[in-house]
């Protein structure tokens, strides 16, 4: 691949750029208010843990970042085992209505979830899903879904359609060539589409706050207690700030390797 | 490859169209009911046809005048951030590191951003920003530069272009990046025999095979930035007075704020019109592009 001259300088100055605010967030949240408050120091004089520690020791903190693990790793199972026969079909078929449903699958994840807040809100109550991490998972699942259809979906193309025939001539059943053929074909793909449905519910909050209130609470929602009569509690709200980075992070390093394929969502 | 001719995959789809159909056409259905009816609390609904929807497209009513002005604002920032973020990540895309442990820590620190919950994002920038306690705010007015977003609007919309710059450039930056990996070394080998300038093959091998890729990444920033709220909410919480209220924070104060559903919904439905007739057009161009590279794909 070719670069341009002074790439070097111009990926040093965006990475410096994206890293600046981050380094920031992660500095406040070693400093003690007093320090945050009355003087501007560019790393922390008085270290402190005691932000993280309130955090670890106080369960109405870190019990919201066990609910949004749960309801994003539930999302995350729901949405691809619907989604991997579905985007086998679309790949290998042609049937009554495919390219409007397609559509109709696409047109959903492009829906603002702010219209969804509200009807959402009465649809869980009445079924009394509200508040437990299922309705999050659900409710998730109408934009997690159609992008793993389409993701899944252009893996799936990728695989020789004489594989599929090869495999029926030797005798397969369509359950058991599917996961003993075509799932280990398509290992990678499904592992990006499960990274872009993990990324994608675990940093929406609009529906995960509207969509609970005290026991499945996410931590997005929870972070915004640290506003108190006696005014923000910054030292608290930055290492709130900086756990939320860390699950991402781990999930980016594990697929590292196939980010630059998987952001082209199997398409170039 | 010719596709064939098989209703039974209908039940392979299936699964997909009950849990969508369960999260998109029950709570739509409910929004339709809403947008007729006006409710004064306790329950009590009361029909009132096209109404909300009159008054929505008119600018000289209350709700009309907020919603034109809010969807102004939201196109204008739309198109800002896709004019900074498509050039800057092509370039950025340009500028990746060859090969080494340096291209997978250039990687992982681009999408890293990608990964922080929105509000999360809001709050970063809050703190960032602030003229006491962020290091961004503090620097510009030691500078001599009188920045705060909470009271200038000028400011407030500096730092909301900048921190959706900051979010997601690097998204149309790796999708550039993907698209550039794809471009076999004997197409650089024959532009390098044929003397082409750098310019050129810019012009003539980059960008025409990352034009799917730039497609996907255009669809993807303007949808997401139409419908943005979490982090201008967190960061200016739509101000300084209405500057920088987008049409989801417009709508969420209508619906939980005021709890006024008939409106809510009137303007919801409107609001998911303009998108699904923008998303229409992408699709087609879109397939339309693919089509053209693959004929016989089209004709199947």
């Amino acid at each position: 691949m070719h670069s341009i001259p002074g790439r070097r300088l111009i990926m040093g100055l965006f990475l410096i750029f994206l890293l600046l605010p981050i380094y920031w967030l992660v500095n406040m949240s070693f400093k003690t208010n007093a320090e945050i408050v009355s003087t501007m120091t560019l790393w922390p004089h008085t270290p402190t843990l005691q932000h993280y520690k309130r955090i670890f020791t106080d369960e109405s903190w870190y019990s919201g970042y066990i609910n949004s693990l749960e309801y994003v790793v539930l999302n995350t199972i729901i949405s691809i085992s619907v989604a991997l026969p579905a985007a086998y079909a679309f790949s290998r078929y042609r049937f009554l209505g495919d390219k409007h449903l397609f559509f109709w699958l696409l047109s959903n994840r492009m829906a603002p979830a702010a219209v969804y807040a509200l009807p959402f809100f009465n649809l869980y109550s009445a079924i009394g899903l509200f508040d437990t991490p299922w309705a999050v998972a659900l409710a998730h699942c109408i934009f997690n879904v159609p992008l793993a259809v389409w993701i899944l979906e252009g893996f799936v193309s990728g695989v020789p359609r004489e594989i599929d025939e090869t495999a029926f001539l030797d005798g397969y059943s369509f359950p058991r060539f599917f996961i003993k053929i075509l799932v280990p074909l398509i290992a990678s793909g499904i592992g990006v589409a499960a990274f872009f449905c993990f990324m994608f519910s675990w940093v929406e909050l609009l529906l995960a706050r509207t969509l609970t209130s005290v026991s499945a609470k996410p931590i997005a929602a929870i972070m915004t207690r640290t506003v108190s009569a006696s005014g923000m509690d910054w030292g608290l709200l930055a290492a709130a700030g900086v756990l939320t980075i860390i699950p991402g992070a781990l999930v980016i390093w594990f697929v590292r390797n196939y980010i630059a394929s998987g952001f082209a969502l199997g398409r170039v | 490859m010719d596709k064939i001719v098989n209703q039974k995959a209908w039940f392979l789809v299936l699964p997909v169209f009950l849990v969508v159909a369960f999260s998109a056409v029950l709570p739509l259905m409910t929004v339709v009911n809403y947008s007729m009816q006006d409710t004064f609390g306790n329950n009590q609904f009361f029909w009132n046809g096209v109404g909300w929807f009159k008054e929505l497209l008119d600018p000289s009513t209350d709700l009309g005048g907020r919603f034109l002005a809010s969807l102004g604002r939201n196109l204008f920032f739309s198109l800002v951030i896709l004019a900074i973020e498509v050039p800057l990540g092509i370039l950025v895309a340009l500028s990746m590191p060859r090969q080494g442990w340096t291209v997978a820590a250039c990687l992982v620190i681009l999408a890293l951003p990608l990964l922080i919950p929105w509000n999360v994002v809001g709050t970063i920038w809050q703190i960032f920003g602030r003229p006491d306690i962020g290091l961004l705010g503090y620097v510009l007015n030691a500078m001599g530069i009188d920045y705060n977003y909470v009271s200038n609007e000028i400011d407030a919309w500096v730092t909301v272009i900048v921190m959706d710059v900051w979010h997601w450039t690097s998204l149309v930056a790796l999708l550039c990046y993907a698209g550039l990996k794809s471009i076999p070394e004997a197409y650089y080998q024959a532009a390098q025999i044929d003397g082409a300038s750098r310019w050129a093959v810019f012009k003539a091998i980059q960008l025409p095979k990352m034009n799917r890729v730039l497609l996907i990444a255009v669809l993807l920033r303007f949808m997401d930035s139409f419908m943005i709220y979490t982090e201008p909410f967190v960061v200016t919480g739509g101000g300084p007075g209405n500057s920088t209220t987008f049409v989801s924070i417009e709508l969420v104060k209508i619906a939980l704020g005021q709890f006024d559903l008939g409106k809510a919904a009137a303007l919801s439905l409107v609001y998911n019109l303009i998108i699904l007739i923008v998303c229409w057009i992408f699709y087609t161009v879109m397939t339309n592009a693919g089509a053209e590279r693959k004929p016989q794909e089209g004709a199947a």
